[in-house]
């Protein structure tokens, strides 16, 4: 058959560096094509490519795109405009960002739907209409009139989405469609596409970094390295037996529920793609490399489905299993950190002299506790407060109540100082984290100047040491941060809370920001540094597969309030809050979901400004009832500290407790 | 002593500022993200050029800044009396220039004075234009007047070509022991422009420099090169004068701008609460009277305070430095707002990131993290203002001086030049040199400054350079 | 949104508060009337009696703030402050040196102001935008490169040189237009182009630079892209979404002005001789009529905190993030 899409030795450059290198690759009607790789390898330019839609300064500088009978490459400019969006059609990853901020949703698509279909008046806002509908946007006649700034997150994709399907493209390229979004949504939107591609026979390149995306929706692979593709085959086929060492590697840096051992690694970065190189791309990382991945660069090796670029495809070693370390589960000591009833309202202002109309509960009565050398993870979508939960424990924003004792001391305002030099805090994005204008040894001392640890030879040694503890080279304190990579930033976050010898760090979102065989090195240092110093963590994450592998305790967030929270192998693994219940299903997995069907939520999390009476979970729970409605259910203890809020489970354990 | 140093107010100042300027340059030198971006700049031929032009203005507004006052010739040793005229060592430099004084004005490069008179010639009393007492006094007929003009032009021509050249040497043989390379392996990669700096720039705008100095030399000792005004003064001296004042007002005025700017800037926008407010109160009134009618109201106060106190000034020139320091002082009060403005947007920003989030988990004092994490992370703001700013003061001057509320009108400034030659504009035919003169010398320094300030915000300004 | 107005609108009053303060303080305290009338009288003619004298027939021969003479309220509505300052709240600027009734003065020459002012505006906005669109149309190439020098070069060159040029060559050399005057009605319209043209020229260099400067910001934006995805030619992508987000900081930018342009300009007013406000206040402060500079500075603070006020207004109604929020 002939392929919709086909992609031949795609070279593109910006000067004389070459992002896409001879990548070449097909795709066929009503198929999804997954471009898989970490950030830096030239998914996305390989896309923008086929789009003609490079950035200023790049252009395609060799190779063919043949779109069906079209060949794209040669198209004039005022021909090629007919093909965007009406032969193939692009979604982005930031739909705030990529969408108009001030021009309404109704208009925008419509600026599509007059350019490919002629369509204007009347006729164009019921095709508008019809596409919100065919995404799933609820209420869509109304929400043709709405600028894209009133819409959640989802909807803007959605929207996006249905903005590329206006012209009828034939094919659909998703460049990390679900990203920005939360875990939940992810899964409302990733159906969707599922079920247009269905429906229309489209093709798809789905561009992502995520193997679990790619596992529950892409028909083949495709691996893309430092600009090329190193590896590629049908889904069932790749995720069976991975071939190239950089794929194998991206799986075994995944951490994965069950397992608690060290992750593996990629060392070393993304060779810069301006000089020229010799050999195999991959082999200063590869610890398979011999002499001959160093000079020649490997050609396809077809294997049964898949083909690898990779001199010892075959030979390698098959993966092996990672040794399994049972958590170990120390008795409940003396709690480290205990919170009581943490509240954090925000006034929201209005009128003529401001007046205080109401508050935003960002977090509404959050209790909890952590104790030493343990991690409790507290987990939950954006906008649920829980990076407001460790602000305010450490009073970098002030707590409306609420009761903190850190170490037996109760901590009001008075002695922040005692609060600082035991908790201390790792941000999520290691480039707003360091001061670009600090050299990494005055960003270590800091904490210490500040907090009078030490003298200052002290002081200096205890640098040196920071620095070797989180595997920094030695002359990394002369340094400014922009010498290194994300990772290495990240490091050097982790010594400035370490400098003062906490015993609570804080962690929000360490590894969100970075790419998965980083995650892995990061994860792996906070562990040794756990095990080593006997920290505490109170680890702040969206991602459910990090808290399975690192967690202890878990806390799950919905709103401004915990709603269940236990060891995180009960709560994780046999969640009995619906919320939770949603959460675990809609991560997508590797492996194939085993028993249970997936859980989709409807709708989007609501505004903590105006929360829903009672439940504030009913108007998404599938098993609402009436006096959810009316009250907020009071806590459940289940077995082994395992506590959900939830009425329908507390009449479920009341049925079970009754018929025993 | 023949003479006695005088140290005016702006002068210390501007040494002050000398001090300064360098102590910086010092600091980032041993800093290296603050000396990227400034290696940037220095890659940019367009910058580079300027700066040179600029280096040039500068030389001339620092030797005029060196005052002193004569010995008056016949006053005895032991109790010296010292000429009520304050000179510079540029005065010293340029003594020709200063002292040709004509009748009234002048044609440039004329022979002849600018208005008849009745002369006696052949026994007879006709009415014609005379000769000029310095400008081409050296000839003896006038019909030599063009070749004399076109010999100087290429003598002066010549001169400047042959220490271009000479320079241009002495530099290559240096950069090629330098960076160890054969001197013509050197030359072969300047010509190419390939040096990672801009050496073909830096050649040519440095020898254009020199061409036109050499000429101007040469014509300058036999003629007044663009005439002279209505007193017979020579308009190029003035001119040249009028550069220090420039300076002056393009500098000190930011010198008073920058404190109060980044004080309430950083301190609105850091602090919030009610120092943001008390702080946006009183930039949105001073911004809300308009900038001319503020400093023409201060500057009638200073003037009636210097008109009613004569006894504190022992020179002329003494009281228009005060005058022009006081005008400085008020544009840079009634200008600080802007800056502050972005300053305050800036550290509003700065103070949500994570780094003084960090900060703060340590209990670090506000002093501190200002100093250290807001401070340094807007410099680049101030930086690029203080050059942005620079060409719009010295354009101000001319317009202030013309509504009278600019620099005394004793005082050499190009202002106080199209302010008085802007009434003869209706004679016939018209007296243009003076305005003409005035426009090209402020047109080259703002233009340099202008191009020099591009360069530098797009050096320094974050948004292009990408994330970092 | 009438409440914010209306907030907006209280927050005014202490400003100019403020401002009345500050021209007060100016004007009576550090430079007391008796020094205003030593340099009105000129150094010849000053005696104790010619000061006083002057001051009475200006009204300036009473205490600054408070009367210890006068009876009841009149202790501090018969003093300076009130006369001269607090009375500027009501609109009542008094008397200026020439004897003419100020508020007479700039309620006529409001007019011939904005009758300059307000084509310059429109007709400068029009130029500028295009200018910079034409730019960043062929953003990276030479044209774009040229014209960005070619700006740096318009706005390097003093605004005086424009006028003299411009009246020089058009008005006298060429005999295009007048040299200077103004007339009301279409017969007016000779003597507005060339202050106009030459106002709008001299604007050029600085404005499209700052214009061309956001635009270039808007079209690194992802939503750009999103539209050149669509199929949309690069002049629609420029003028429908382009245009449309960079026109909100411009035009905030403009309502700031608006009020202003009754205020006229100072400099194109003295030489074009257009009877306006420009042209009232420098003659003023060349004839050190302090009333009038007062007038002219508590009017210019009012004009920009209304145009401030419009601004916020303008603000929430382009921009619909702010107006639905």
């Amino acid at each position: 058959m002939k392929p919709l899409l086909e992609v031949r030795d795609l070279v593109t450059g910006f000067g004389s560096t070459r992002v896409v290198d001879g990548v070449s690759f097909r795709i066929a009607a009503g198929e999804t094509y997954a471009l898989l790789g970490e950030s830096g390898c030239g998914k996305s330019m390989t896309a923008l490519s086929l789009m003609r839609l490079l950035p200023d300064g790049g252009r395609v500088v060799s190779g063919g795109v043949q779109l069906g009978e079209i060949d794209v490459l040669a198209l004039p400019e005022r021909d090629m405009r007919r093909v965007r969006g009406g032969q193939m059609a692009m979604i982005f990853q930031e739909p705030m960002l990529a969408l108009n901020p001030v021009i309404k949703v109704g208009a925008q698509i419509g600026e599509a739907l007059s350019l490919h279909r002629g369509l204007a008046g009347q006729a164009a806002r019921d095709a508008a209409r019809a596409l919100l509908d065919a995404v799933g946007v609820p209420d869509a006649s109304r929400r043709l009139d709405s600028y894209p700034f009133e819409l959640s997150g989802g909807l803007r994709q959605r929207v996006m989405i249905a903005m590329a399907l206006a012209g009828e493209p034939r094919l659909l390229i998703a460049d990390e469609p679900t990203t920005a979004l939360d875990v939940t949504i992810q899964a409302q939107v990733l159906d969707v596409l599922r079920r247009l591609k269905a429906e229309r026979q489209m093709g798809m390149l789905l561009i992502t970094h995520d193997l679990g995306v790619v596992a529950e929706n892409a028909d083949r692979v495709g691996v893309m390295y430092a600009g090329e593709l190193v590896e590629e085959g049908a889904r069932d086929a790749f995720f069976a037996s991975p071939q190239h060492p950089y794929s194998r590697m991206l799986f075994e840096a995944l951490p994965r529920p069950g397992d608690s051992g060290r992750l593996t690694t990629i060392p070393g970065q993304v060779p810069p793609l301006d000089g020229t190189l010799v050999g195999c791309r991959f082999a200063p990382r590869c610890p398979h490399a011999v002499a001959r991945c160093r000079s020649e660069s490997p050609d396809w090796q077809a294997m049964g489905g898949q083909r690898v670029r990779c001199h010892l495809a075959g030979t390698l070693p098959a993966g092996q299993e990672r040794a399994v370390t049972a958590q170990t589960t120390a008795l409940a000591a003396q709690p480290l950190l205990q919170v009581e009833g943490l509240k954090v309202h925000f006034p929201i202002r209005r009128g003529l002299i401001q007046r205080t109309v109401g508050h935003v509960r960002a977090v509404d009565g959050v209790s909890l506790d952590i104790q030493a050398g343990r991690t409790l993870a507290l987990v939950g979508e954006s906008g649920c407060g829980k990076t407001t939960v460790g602000k305010a424990l450490l009073r970098l924003i002030e707590p409306t109540a609420g009761n903190i004792v850190l170490g037996g001391e109760s901590i009001t305002a008075r002695n922040a100082p005692s609060l600082r030099r035991q908790a201390q805090m790792v941000f999520q994005d290691p480039y707003s984290s360091l001061n670009p204008r600090m050299r990494v040894a005055d960003i270590l001392l800091e904490g210490m100047d500040a907090l009078r640890v030490g003298n200052a030879p002290q002081r200096r040694d205890a640098v040196a040491q920071l620095l070797r503890q989180v595997g920094l080279p030695d002359d990394a304190g002369g340094r400014y941060p922009h010498a290194f990579s994300g990772g290495q930033r990240q490091r050097i976050a982790i010594a400035r809370a370490l400098a003062v010898s906490p015993r609570l760090v804080i962690c929000d979102e360490p590894t969100s920001a970075l790419d998965v065989s980083v995650q892995a090195q990061i994860l792996n240092l906070l562990k040794d540094l756990q095990n080593d110093l006997g920290l505490a963590y109170l680890f702040i994450t969206h991602n459910l597969a990090v808290v399975e592998y690192l967690a202890h305790e878990v806390a799950v967030m919905y709103l401004g309030r915990i709603v269940e929270r236990g060891a995180a192998a009960d709560v994780l693994r046999a969640p009995r809050h619906p919320y939770t219940q949603a959460l675990v299903s809609a991560v997508p997995r590797i492996e194939p979901h085993a028993g249970e069907g997936i859980i989709r939520l409807a709708g989007d999390q609501p505004s903590p400004l105006n929360p829903p009476d009672g439940c504030h979970f009913h108007p998404r729970c599938p098993h609402a009832s009436a006096v959810c409605r009316q009250s907020y259910p009071g806590q459940t203890d289940l077995h082994n500290g395992h506590r959900v809020r939830c009425h329908w489970v507390a009449e479920q354990e009341f049925s079970a407790r009754s018929m025993n | 002593m023949s003479f006695m140093p005088v140290i005016l107010w702006t002068d210390a100042l501007i040494f002050v500022l000398m001090v300064g300027v360098l102590a910086l340059v010092w600091f980032i030198r041993r800093h290296e993200h603050l000396r990227a971006p400034w290696r940037v700049v220095a890659q940019r031929p367009m910058a580079m050029g300027a700066a040179l032009v600029l280096g040039a203005f500068v030389v001339i507004g620092l030797l005029d800044s060196l005052h002193y006052r004569e010995r008056l010739a016949d006053s005895p040793a032991d109790a010296p009396q010292y000429s009520v005229e304050v000179l510079s060592v540029f005065d010293a430099l340029v003594s020709g220039l200063r002292t040709r004084q004509e009748k009234t004005y002048s044609a440039p490069l004329a022979m002849q004075l600018y208005a008849k008179e009745f002369l006696e010639r052949d026994g007879e009393t006709v009415r014609d234009y005379p000769r000029l007492q310095y400008g081409g006094a050296h000839l003896k007929h006038a019909d030599e007047h063009a070749s004399d003009i076109a010999r100087r032009t290429l003598v002066g021509l010549t001169q400047g070509l042959a220490v271009g050249l000479l320079l241009f040497g002495l530099l290559a043989a240096w950069q090629a022991r330098r960076t160890q390379t054969q001197l013509g392996a050197w030359l072969e990669v300047w010509t190419t422009g390939r040096l990672g700096w801009p050496g073909r720039t830096v050649v040519l705008v440095l020898t254009l420099m020199l061409l036109l100095a050499g000429m101007l030399i040469q014509l300058a000792s036999g003629y007044h090169v663009f005439g002279t005004d209505k007193v017979g003064q020579d308009v190029l001296y003035i001119s040249l004068k009028s550069i220090r004042t420039g300076l002056v007002i393009g500098t000190l005025t930011t010198l008073v701008t920058l404190p109060l700017a980044i004080g309430f800037g950083i301190a609105a926008g850091y602090f919030r609460g009610w120092v943001d407010d008390v702080i946006q109160y009183v930039y949105t009134v001073l911004n809300s009277i308009p900038g001319v009618l503020l400093i023409a109201a201060a500057v009638l106060i200073v003037q009636v305070y210097i008109e009613s106190h004569p006894e504190i000034f022992d020179t002329a020139a003494a009281r228009a430095d005060v005058r022009l320091l006081a005008l400085c002082l008020i544009m840079g009060v009634t200008s600080w707002t802007g800056l502050a403005r972005l300053l305050r947007g800036e550290s509003l920003k700065l103070r949500t990131l994570d780094y003084v989030e960090a900060a703060r988990a340590f209990g670090v004092s506000h002093v501190r993290i200002i100093s250290r994490h807001i401070f340094p992370n807007v410099f680049h703001l101030v930086l690029i203002a203080i050059v942005l700013d620079f060409s719009g003061l010295v354009l101000a001057e001319a317009v202030l001086s013309y509504v009278g509320v600019g620099v005394d009108p004793s005082m050499y400034s190009w202002g106080n030049m199209i302010n008085g030659a802007r009434l003869e504009l209706a004679r016939e035919p018209v007296v243009w040199w003076q305005l003409g003169a005035a426009f090209a010398f402020m047109f080259a320094l703002v233009l340099a400054a202008n191009l020099f300030a591009d360069g530098v915000r797009d050096a320094f300004d974050p948004r292009l350079g990408g994330r970092r | 949104m009438f409440a914010y107005i209306l907030r907006r609108l209280l927050y005014a009053v202490p400003i100019l508060i403020g401002v009345n303060l500050l021209t007060f303080a100016l004007f009576f305290v550090v430079n007391t009337p008796d020094d205003m009338a030593r340099l009105q009288l000129g150094a010849k003619h000053v005696t104790p009696e010619a000061i006083e004298r002057w001051k009475a027939e200006h009204g300036y021969d009473k205490p600054l703030l408070l009367n210890p003479a006068a009876e009841g309220t009149a202790q501090f509505t018969d003093t300076i402050f009130f006369q001269h300052s607090a009375a500027m709240f009501a609109f009542e600027f008094g008397k200026g040196d020439d004897g003419r009734d100020i508020g007479n003065e700039i309620r006529t020459r409001m007019g011939p102001s904005l009758a300059i002012a307000l084509p310059v505006l429109v007709v400068g906005l029009m130029v500028n935008i295009s200018f910079a669109l034409l730019m960043v149309f062929f953003r990276a190439t030479y044209l774009d490169l040229w014209g960005v020098v070619l700006c740096v070069v318009l706005m390097s060159i003093s605004g005086l040189f424009y006028i003299i040029a411009g009246q020089y060559f058009i008005a006298k050399l060429w005999n295009l237009l007048p040299i200077s005057g103004f007339a009301g009605g279409i017969d007016g319209l000779r003597f507005i182009l060339l202050p106009v043209l030459v106002s709008v020229v001299a604007g050029i260099g600085s404005g499209a630079r700052w214009y061309r400067t956001i635009f270039l910001e808007e079209i690194g934006k992802d939503y750009v892209r999103t539209a050149r995805a669509k199929g949309l030619s690069e002049v629609r992508v420029l003028f429908r979404h382009v245009l449309k987000n960079g026109m909100i900081p411009i035009l905030t930018g403009v309502v700031v002005v608006l009020p202003l342009l009754f205020m006229g300009s100072l400099i194109t007013e003295s030489f074009f001789g257009i009877p306006g406000l420009g042209s009232y206040t420098i003659d003023a402060i060349q004839a050190q009529d302090f009333a009038v500079v007062r007038a002219m500075v508590f009017l210019g603070s009012f004009l920009y905190i209304i145009g401030l006020i419009l601004t916020d207004i303008s603000y929430s109604w382009v921009d619909p993030r702010v107006r639905l929020q």
